[in-house]
């Protein structure tokens, strides 16, 4: 793989991954540490197309549990691996579900109106979908093997294939 | 590799073209081509760190990588690779002290408050029970709250049933039918009906035969029998119990009647219309010895159960005024309740509907369907309404009857030739208790206004959630609030009812989730009734012994109070309670 990425370039691209990364693993670990923590309020308020699907979760206790679960280490697990530059792709590939999921959940589409309401002033664009823009960017634009613990990965990998070939 | 640098347009890409040849050549490559930064000083005038201490704190680089196969994983490709662990242990650490802060802040608040971290819900799981014996239910009105309660014992109309898969089938997540289908089988029979109105008599019977039952009930049941008249309901030996539906004016009369044939009465509220008439309800209920409920199913409410734990703990400190309110803001909320187009004077007896009323007037269908607006039948907002509210205070604070009353308002916005106030204020006094209570309603106004309990050191607003904030010039509080473990803006203590137990200092999402309550209550996982729960309750005192929660004590409170404040509106003046005549004066 080629990166043809400005010193600059990078640290910017770093900078993105990692701030998402932060993101995702703080509002993990606080989900975790909370425990009353519980997703069924937000799936509850859910409108749009996935309205039903959502609010299904919601209204069976066992779903909820593993919905909430999921969730939390869903969340703590992305943001580490955005954050370490670890698995960096497949994190970055669940984050942008998960945001997709956020997204649709409640979609700040006109004529919804929601009980929580958003800190801002939306119409389709939000912060969710923003920061799943970016995300899709840092897919685009790698950088976990360049500051990350893909980098040591590529460098065994290079290594074994350069021995491969000397062989 | 991959971080060469290869984008000819960037004056950083100078780098690359670092003359290769100052490098020692025993150093690895990128190290030195840092060194030659161009934003730095000319490498060869820059005090060059020994090799084996390198920069780590370097910014991400670009520099050419060994070439792949040359062999080396070098001290700059771990230091690259790690190179974000650094800040996220700082992360981490600040995180996990955040945490340890608001452990220590929440245990402390938890002990300052004496509430037990994490303390259970107030009541358990629901355990469903067998009950060999059946009992015989008896009704006396089957409108529209006889027809919730007969509905909550198990015997729902056959329309209900169909509205309620009609309503599935529209909104899967109406799971009401299902909730009505996984109550306990109480075991029960309703074999009498008593209705003035033809066709609320004939869907009382047509409910006690329906096939449908909570609990998997499946027995087959005879049809309720219908009584012209409530004493032989109440003298019928297939009956037991006898719920009591019927407008205000008949309560009285009823309970007296059932009570002297020895059975068991849940009456709806107001307990009376009047004061005379609680008396004699009161003597023959405990002259007879039956189980009596009086119908305030807001003593099923977990949350006021936790309510009343916070006041015993004296978190709130001295409570000096308890605001409490009704606002509706559509005609059914005032009474404007159907007319049924089957409603004359052939199906309905209208001279035994008045005939305990002060006042005899022509047949009306407005006083037969909408009788709340009349002062013949009930007392408007004061037996309706208020009884509720001060049921749930006096349920919470054990206020009893009060001092005195002042009441007020009018007739402002319904003027539909109804004799109630449709905008009416009652302000009751305890000086004994050192408190005033407030009540406050409109029928044109929907704003949502809940209990508030406002005490010297905080104030809890008391709904199906709790909500304790502390008062910014409270005494109790004085060093938490200086030190930030309490805080004015926000709510020291929430409770979630039917959910994991007391939450301190809860983060925001978590405050914002339960200050608009959003969250479902559940018991053992389900949502339940309190109706079911309150006529469950009734039934198990008869069965089993025991009291209920709203037995006729707290009814003569209840009654009492509403007269006081009505009686003050129609006089004109403020009246006061002779606890020795046990009178109003």
């Amino acid at each position: 793989m080629r990166s043809d990425y400005s010193r600059l370039q990078v640290t910017a691209l770093v900078a993105l991954r990692f701030a998402i990364g932060w993101h995702f693993f703080y509002e993990g670990v606080s989900k975790a540490a909370n425990a009353y923590w519980t997703s069924a309020g937000y799936l509850d308020q859910s409108q749009g197309f996935l309205a039903e699907w959502f609010g299904n979760m919601a209204s069976n206790p066992s779903t909820l549990a593993l919905v909430d679960f999921l969730n939390v280490w869903g969340l703590i697990l992305v943001g580490l691996g955005l954050m370490l530059g670890g698995l960096t792709r497949t994190a970055t590939f669940f984050g942008i579900v998960m945001l997709a999921l956020y997204y649709l959940a409640t979609p700040p589409w006109p004529g919804f109106v929601y009980s929580i309401p958003a800190e801002g002033a939306y119409m389709i664009i939000n912060k969710t979908l923003i920061e799943l823009c970016a995300l899709f960017v840092t897919l685009l634009f790698p950088t976990g093997h360049i500051i990350g613990l893909d980098r040591l990965v590529r460098l065994a990998r290079n290594r074994g294939s350069a021995q491969d070939t000397q062989a | 590799m991959s971080d060469e640098i290869r984008n000819g347009d960037d004056e950083l890409l100078d780098d690359a073209n670092v003359p290769v040849e100052d490098q020692p050549v025993d150093q690895p490559l990128d190290e030195a081509v840092d060194a030659g930064e161009p934003e730095y000083t000319d490498p060869g005038e820059r005090d060059e760190p020994p090799a084996d201490e390198p920069p780590a704190a370097e910014p991400p680089t670009a520099a050419p990588e060994p070439a792949a196969g040359s062999g080396g994983m070098g001290r700059r490709d771990v230091l690259k690779a790690l190179a974000t662990v650094p800040v996220l242990g700082a992360l981490g650490y600040t995180a996990l002290h955040r945490k340890g802060l608001a452990k220590e802040e929440r245990a402390r608040l938890l002990a300052e408050l004496g509430i037990e971290d994490e303390g259970a819900a107030v009541f358990s799981e629901l355990e469903t029970m067998t009950h060999p014996d059946t009992i015989r239910i008896g009704i006396v009105g089957y409108g529209g709250e006889g027809a919730s309660l007969v509905r909550s014992l198990g015997f729902a109309h056959p329309d209900w049933i169909q509205a309620r898969r009609e309503a599935r089938i529209e909104n899967p997540r109406d799971t009401w039918l299902d909730e009505w289908l996984e109550q306990e089988n109480l075991n029960l029979e309703l074999t009498a009906v008593c209705d003035v109105f033809d066709v609320r008599a004939e869907a009382a019977i047509a409910a006690s035969t329906q096939p449908i039952r909570p609990g998997g009930d499946t027995r087959q049941l005879k049809p309720a029998k219908r009584y012209r008249h409530y004493e032989e309901l109440c003298n019928a030996p297939d009956v037991d119990a006898v719920i009591i539906a019927t407008p205000d004016h008949w309560h009285s009369r009823i309970t007296v009647a059932a009570a002297q044939a020895g059975k068991h009465v849940y009456c709806e509220k107001c307990m009376t219309r009047t004061e005379e008439e609680v008396w004699p309800m009161a003597d023959a209920v405990k002259s007879s010895g039956i189980v009596f409920q009086l119908g305030h199913q807001n003593r099923q409410m977990e949350s006021h159960e936790k309510a009343r734990e916070v006041i015993k703990k004296g978190i709130l400190g001295p409570i000096t005024l308890v605001e409490t309110t009704t606002n509706r803001n559509d005609p059914w909320g005032a009474w404007v309740w159907d007319i049924h187009e089957q409603g004359n004077p052939r199906t309905i007896d209208w001279e035994l509907f008045q005939e305990a009323a002060a006042n005899k007037v022509p047949f009306s269908l407005e006083r037969f369907f909408r009788w709340r607006c009349w002062y013949d039948y009930g007392t408007g907002l004061s037996g309706d309404l208020l009884s509720h509210e001060y049921d749930a205070i006096n349920q919470i604070l054990d206020l009893g009857i009060p001092h005195s009353a002042t009441a007020s308002g009018g007739i402002y916005f319904f003027k539909d030739g109804r004799d109630v106030p449709d905008v009416w204020q009652a302000v009751m006094e305890y000086p004994d208790r050192d408190m005033t209570l407030v009540y406050s309603s409109t029928l044109a106004n929907g704003r949502d206004r809940g209990i508030v309990m406002m005490g010297h050191d905080a104030s809890m607003e008391v709904g199906t959630r709790l909500k304790v904030t502390a008062d910014g010039s409270s005494t109790r509080y004085k060093d938490m609030l200086e030190d930030g473990t309490v805080k004015r803006d926000r709510p020291m203590l929430t409770y979630q009812s039917g959910f994991k137990g007391v939450d301190a200092v809860t983060t925001p999402t978590q405050e914002y989730f339960a200050s608009r309550g959003l969250l479902f209550t559940y018991r053992g996982g389900k949502r339940v009734s309190t109706y079911y729960l309150h006529l469950r309750e009734w039934l198990n005192a008869i069965r089993y012994g025991g009291d209920t929660s709203c037995n006729i004590d707290r009814g003569i409170e209840e009654a009492i109070t509403c007269h006081m404040a009505t009686k003050s509106y129609l006089e004109g003046r403020r009246v006061t309670w002779d606890p020795f005549q046990r009178k109003i004066v």
